[in-house]
């Protein structure tokens, strides 16, 4: 028999002790008739079960029925706005440059109020490329990105512009 | 015999009758196989194809993958042989087709002097007929798997001229014993021997009379069929599909309607031989004709109790439907409450019109057929469930575990079970 040496020492264990130990089976198990009838229940109870109560399945009916996602889930990302309903991002590139997966791109313009350096006149997502990891999230001084819309499963799409989230659609979420 | 039952029309109605009924089993299979085996592993199975809103509970799926198949690309690979290929699917449904003929679906009806057999073929060989048909069987799995010029398709094949092989020897031998017990060959026969008592109340079933017989008349079907565990002609971890792994469109839904057309023909016939047939348990023909009105009136009181139970349940199930659905399929829990309701409507108003009805003289025949073939068509798929069941219960066997199975196992006992119950014939006759 084969066994690594190294393997037998760490274990304190001598090759002559070693020794085939084939898994028991009773006489009735080897009949292999009531194993059968043992699995048939098996499957007989689950059938049943399902049978009568349907709403206790685990699946849920996606599209009709929403699954509600836990709290702090890491969903499709959104905006958040000022009291006056502008954007509270100003542009600053921490995002995008946290971001692992390069999947955020913002172009930046002069801002109008004077306390704030820039705004963003493009602020585009591409949900082909996120990894929903969050560091945007976290990179944010601004707290102006959020991952808290609790969705995730409608990430569906015919085309690839469908992935890509623009400003309107981070800002409406 | 006489005229009537000899008739050109009668014989063809006979025959488009066995040639039907396991057509029109099919969906039924197909969806019982799809929706057993979601609930044994906790999912929900198909439910999303609908027509005007109606899904019946994934049965419209059944028609989806009808459409889906007759309207795909008719593939001829390149490599295989272009005859055989085109033969192995459209063989395997004539044979598959050709077997259920012989099953009696009710007892031999009878209309003024004459009689008419239901049942397609009225053979004296009976039960020999599936046994010498079916082996034709093994022939299109053959000819499909070589025909491929495929190395899947010919193991397959291979496997299946094994298994096959190996597993009729079992099963022509585990239903000597209830030949020899009820004298016949004749499945009619075979049925009407069953409908009588042992010991004053147990009727005379085949699984009373040979319990051996059946579990290894069971086993056997089971390995006929090729499903899990003995589906080694097409198992998808190791051969793709075995011998339909170049098969699409059509032909494949022939092989596929094969396998499932085996499946109520094996049940058909064990519920011939150990289950009593179209045998209504403790009623015989005589007695189901005698007593037309009180038949009727149990089964227009199932009607009745059918619609109790399942009207409220459908109520309470529209309410869920139409909280969360906005289009047509918010409407099928109301559609069943109708029909369930106008059944059991008509079974009630059917209750209170029978005592003051005269039946007509045919009626009683008919009632009896009617039992008769409903008793039939519920034990066959009884014991078509339990194909499916065991089939996604069981894991499958290993080729030498298979043979082991059929030639060291199988077959020994089913000697020992002629051996017992010719002894048993020989010193307590048949009378017992």
């Amino acid at each position: 028999m084969a066994v690594d040496p190294a393997l037998l020492a760490r274990l304190n264990v001598k090759p002559e002790e070693l020794r085939v130990v084939r898994a028991q089976t009773s006489f009735l198990q080897s009949l292999y008739i009531l194993e059968v009838v043992r699995g048939l229940a098996v499957t007989l109870r689950h059938l049943l079960r399902n049978l009568v109560r349907q709403s206790a399945m685990p699946t849920s009916q996606f599209p009709e029925v929403q699954r509600v996602l836990p709290e702090g889930f890491r969903g499709r990302h959104r905006l958040t706005v000022k009291d006056d309903g502008t954007p509270r991002c100003v542009a600053c590139m921490m995002c995008p440059t946290a971001c692992p997966a390069d999947c955020i791109h913002i172009e930046a313009a002069e801002s109008p109020d004077p306390s704030v350096e820039k705004v963003p006149v493009r602020f585009e997502i591409d949900l082909m490329r996120c990894i929903f990891c969050g560091f945007c999230v976290e990179a944010c001084p601004k707290d102006a990105i959020r991952m808290d819309t609790g969705r995730f499963f409608d990430l569906a799409g015919t085309h690839r512009e469908d992935f890509v989230l623009t400003m309107d659609r981070l800002l409406n979420d | 015999m006489d005229s009537l039952n000899q008739h050109p029309a009668i014989i063809a109605g006979r025959l488009l009758l066995g040639w039907m009924v396991p057509l029109a089993f099919l969906p039924l299979m197909i969806w019982f196989e799809r929706k057993m085996s979601a609930f044994m592993q906790d999912r929900t199975g198909p439910n999303r194809a609908a027509i005007l809103g109606m899904r019946l509970g994934g049965v419209i799926h059944t028609l989806a993958d009808v459409l889906k198949l007759l309207s795909k690309e008719d593939v001829v690979p390149t490599q295989v042989h272009p005859l055989y290929y085109r033969l192995g699917p459209f063989v395997a449904i004539f044979v598959a087709q050709l077997l259920f003929v012989i099953v009696p679906l009710t007892d031999t009806l009878r209309l003024g002097q004459d009689e008419i057999a239901m049942q397609g073929l009225q053979l004296d060989i009976g039960i020999l007929w599936p046994l010498a048909v079916g082996a034709l069987m093994v022939y299109s799995i053959v000819l499909a798997g070589w025909a491929s010029n495929n190395k899947f398709g010919t193991l397959g094949g291979l496997r299946a001229a094994a298994q096959m092989v190996s597993y009729e020897v079992a099963l022509g031998l585990s239903i000597m014993g209830a030949v020899m017990i009820y004298g016949t060959l004749d499945l009619n026969t075979i049925v009407r021997e069953q409908g009588q008592l042992l010991w004053g109340f147990l009727p005379r079933w085949g699984i009373v009379m040979q319990p051996l017989g059946f579990l290894l008349f069971l086993v056997a079907a089971f390995a006929e069929t090729n499903r899990t565990p003995f589906d080694l002609p097409e198992r998808d971890s190791e051969i793709v599909a075995g011998y339909h792994t170049e098969y699409s469109a059509v032909r494949f839904a022939f092989f596929f309607m094969a396998e499932y057309i085996h499946i109520v023909v094996a049940s058909g016939l064990v519920v011939t031989l150990f289950l009593g047939g179209w045998q209504v348990p403790w009623l015989d023909t005589a007695a189901l004709r005698a007593q037309a009105k009180p038949v009727l009136a149990v089964m227009l009181g199932g009607l009745v109790l059918a619609g109790i139970v399942i009207v409220p349940a459908a109520l309470r199930w529209s309410r869920t439907l139409r909280q969360h659905y906005t289009d047509a399929r918010r409407h099928e829990g109301r559609v069943w409450v109708v029909l369930m309701g106008g059944a059991a409507t008509i079974g009630a108003a059917g209750l209170a019109l029978l005592p003051g009805l005269a039946l007509p003289e045919w009626a009683p025949v008919a009632v009896a057929a009617l039992a008769q073939i409903s008793a039939f068509i519920a034990k066959v798929l009884l014991v078509a469930l339990t194909f499916i069941w065991v089939r996604w219960t069981l894991p499958s066997f290993r080729y030498d575990q298979l043979m082991r199975l059929g030639w060291k196992q199988l077959m020994p006992l089913a000697l020992v079970n002629i051996t017992v119950t010719g002894f048993w014939l020989l010193l307590f006759g048949k009378g017992s």
